[in-house]
């Protein structure tokens, strides 16, 4: 009984993980239909931004620790902001409308660029911001299983990014003009939707997720060179799964991989590195677009 | 006209370049084929990924000291001679990334286009073992200055431009079981949680074989396998706290082991159980708080914090804190010995100030004993191409006063003790309960 409960727990937490790196990926390949390989450097650049300001508020005395689980997002926010803005207008506004075989090159020299950026920055030793990690305390399941309340907090984050991201897209005049983007660009001009500004915005939003999840991941890590390059590859299984583009396929295949992983640990540890693979295999072996992706018209 | 196509290919054909990419990682070189009367030594190390700050920077840092203190003749003696031999050191530093293939062609380059006189590097197993055979085939002298694989001596079964002046981890795993034996008499199921691997693998193979040959009524509960450089150990450490073990083993290294040290802290995995982290002591400067008192580490040898009070080390620490501004780990006393090493053995064999040849380095430095900062290291096993050292382990103590940590309880086996002789396989002496260890 408490190996299914901390199965379903493990899950869910490296689910609401998984959707936070996933996220932004998805919300920028589904309007822009840019595959974004430079995510894994936004969420570095997140965990690096975060790490530092944590230390700086906790190297003196800034104000009381709770106030430190503000600066994660805030820092996220605007460490993301800046570099998606000026990624979008420096650099992929000029490539728009380009293959997206391409893209992948470009994003993925942004990529190594960014990386060796963040090592010139930050240097490659280690930088920790295990404070507001332990901020929250912990929560007993029985004798034997505790869980971090700090990663409890992950799963409402989670939600809540992705009810936001489904409202603000559903609910709203803005989130409709964008899925006019998405469904026909031309056709959106044509009507007066500013094309340009939604793309500037979708990215910067996209850069600002992919931040967050860095941010709020570097207090249980040592944040630290290469961090970017292993999410990416998760990131994309996990889009990949839910069908690119989706921001619910991104949840579900999350959750799926997540439950996954989760199991793998706790029955069968040494398919541990196989079962996420395994599980991509499957999911594109029956529904080669991924579980939320949709059939694409071809224009001949 | 439009027709409804399935985009399966084109995902397909995203996923491919995008994974390919994602895996890719290129760092390029210059060549210099000039021979201006230097000794060039190749140095490789890890200057970039997941090892570059534990491990590479550290070692690439102490090789920078070692040879511009060597060419102002600034070491103490016996070092105290100007550069090698007489000669001015001129060192080329590669990147360790790239994998396997990309190393082998890395070496090649230095050896037949750099001319390098010796190639001292490789952190890697993967790397090691590729390279090992090509040293041979090159006939240069080549010292592996880390290198845990114990399987390196199996590759090349004869060497004779081959060394390691570094243990494998065998050794670590072998005197970590007799340090938990005798500080925890008591621990009766172990745990393991290991970087999925060979380094990983190897060591947890041993330190189980050990550990079950002296405790015979140890029992394993629980084996976890993530993968390298995962980062986030949410349900490894649910599964570990479920098995509930006395003693958690642990190969991890860099990023991974602090990042489940704090994690597994967190959740108070660590609160009535032993943790044994035999790659430790690069982590202390780092651990501060976040590691409970009385974890075992481990330092890979004499080196590190756990390294000997004598002249050379009395140079070599003040020295490297002073340049780099924090405290040399083991792989920066690693690097320093086997360039010592190499100085010592280029020195033996050739007349004074003459170019030594690579015949006069490798049969100077079979069978060697020299000093370093880590003590006297004795070229003593595999006809004299591997060292012999003592390995230290220690109980982790932070004073949150002071924010100073120290190791407490150390305890030093000799390498008689802890190395299987030559000709035996480790698994088969661990088995035979270690017949002719010289323990004290």
């Amino acid at each position: 009984m408490t190996t299914l409960l901390a199965i379903l727990i493990d899950g869910a937490i490296y689910a609401s993980w998984l959707f936070l790196v996933a996220a932004g990926m998805t919300i920028i390949y589904g309007v822009m239909r840019v595959l974004n390989m430079a995510h894994g450097s936004f969420y570095a650049i997140g965990a690096y931004s975060a790490a530092s300001l944590v230390s700086w508020y906790f190297s003196g005395e800034h104000g009381g620790p709770y106030w430190s689980l503000l600066i994660l997002p805030a820092c996220a926010i605007v460490a993301g902001a800046i570099i998606g803005l000026a990624i979008e207008q420096g650099l992929l506004r000029f490539l728009r409308g380009s293959d997206e075989i391409l893209m992948v090159i470009v994003t993925y020299a942004l990529l190594l660029i960014l990386e060796d950026a963040t090592k010139l920055i930050w240097g490659v030793n280690p930088y920790f911001a295990y404070q507001p990690y332990k901020l929250l305390g912990q929560t007993a399941f029985g004798a034997h299983l505790r869980f971090a309340n700090y990663d409890l907090m992950l799963i409402g984050v989670a939600i809540v990014i992705g009810l936001l991201a489904w409202a603000a897209l559903n609910r709203t005049n803005k989130g409709r003009l964008l899925r006019a983007v998405i469904h026909d660009r031309e056709i959106a001009i044509a009507m007066g939707v500013n094309v340009n500004a939604m793309f500037a915005a979708t990215f910067a939003i996209g850069a600002i997720l992919g931040a967050l999840a860095g941010a709020l991941t570097a207090p249980a890590i040592s944040v630290s060179p290469g961090i970017g390059v292993e999410v990416i590859v998760l990131a994309f299984a996990v889009i990949v799964v839910g069908g690119l583009g989706s921001i619910g396929g991104a949840a579900a295949g999350a959750v799926l991989v997540g439950l996954s992983r989760s199991f793998a640990v706790h029955i069968a540890p040494e398919i541990e590195l196989f079962v996420i693979y395994g599980v991509m295999f499957l999911v594109l072996a029956i529904r080669p677009q991924g579980l939320f992706g949709q059939t694409l018209a071809r224009r001949i | 006209m439009q027709s409804k196509l399935c985009n399966s290919h084109h995902t397909f054909r995203l996923s491919a370049i995008a994974a390919t990419l994602s895996l890719m990682a290129a760092v390029s070189t210059g060549a210099n084929a000039a021979d201006n009367g230097k000794y060039r030594i190749g140095v490789v190390t890890f200057l970039s990924g997941a090892a570059a700050g534990p491990f590479g920077v550290p070692a690439a840092n102490s090789a920078k000291l070692l040879v511009e203190a060597l060419n102002n003749g600034k070491v103490p003696a016996p070092y105290g001679k100007k550069g090698i031999n007489g000669l001015e050191i001129e060192m080329v530093l590669l990147d360790e990334n790239g994998g396997a293939t990309k190393q082998t062609e890395e070496f090649r380059n230095l050896v037949q286009r750099q001319k390098v006189d010796a190639v001292i590097g490789y952190i890697s197993s993967g790397d090691c073992l590729a390279i090992a055979p090509a040293a041979e085939e090159l006939g240069v002298p080549t010292i592996f200055f880390d290198c845990g694989t114990s399987k390196v001596f199996e590759v090349v079964k004869n060497p004779k431009y081959l060394f390691r002046t570094g243990l494998d981890s065998v050794v670590d795993n072998i005197a970590a079981a007799h340090y938990v034996a005798e500080a925890r008499p008591n621990v009766k199921t172990i745990a393991s949680i290991q970087q999925n691997y060979a380094w990983g693998q190897e060591a947890w193979a041993d330190f189980a074989l050990a550990f079950s040959r002296i405790k015979p009524e140890s029992k394993v509960v629980s084996e976890q396998w993530p993968k390298l450089g995962q980062g986030q150990y949410g349900a490894e450490i649910s599964a570990l706290s479920v098995s509930n073990p006395d003693l958690i083993h642990s190969s991890f290294w860099g990023g991974d082991m602090e990042a489940l040290m704090l994690q597994g802290g967190a959740r108070g995995l660590f609160d009535k159980k032993t943790v044994v982290l035999t790659a430790g002591e690069t982590g202390m400067e780092h651990f501060k708080g976040q590691v409970a008192n009385g974890t075992i580490l481990g330092g890979r040898g004499p080196f590190g914090a756990f390294s000997p009070k004598n002249a050379l080390n009395d140079w070599f620490r003040p020295a490297f804190i002073a340049q780099f501004k924090e405290s040399p780990t083991y792989p920066a006393y690693k690097m320093a010995q086997a360039i010592l090493g190499l100085k010592a053995a280029a020195e033996k064999g050739a007349k004074a100030g003459a170019m030594p040849t690579a015949d006069q380095v490798v049969q100077g430095l079979a069978g060697l004993s020299y000093e370093a900062p880590s003590g006297t290291v004795n070229m003593a096993r595999t006809k004299g191409h591997q060292a012999v050292q003592s390995v230290s382990f220690g109980e982790y103590q932070f004073d949150a006063k002071s924010g100073k940590a120290t190791l407490t309880k150390v305890k030093t086996y000799a390498g008689e003790c802890v190395m299987p002789p030559d000709g035996t396989a480790p698994a088969d002496w661990i088995k035979a309960g270690f017949p002719g260890a010289k323990c004290n």
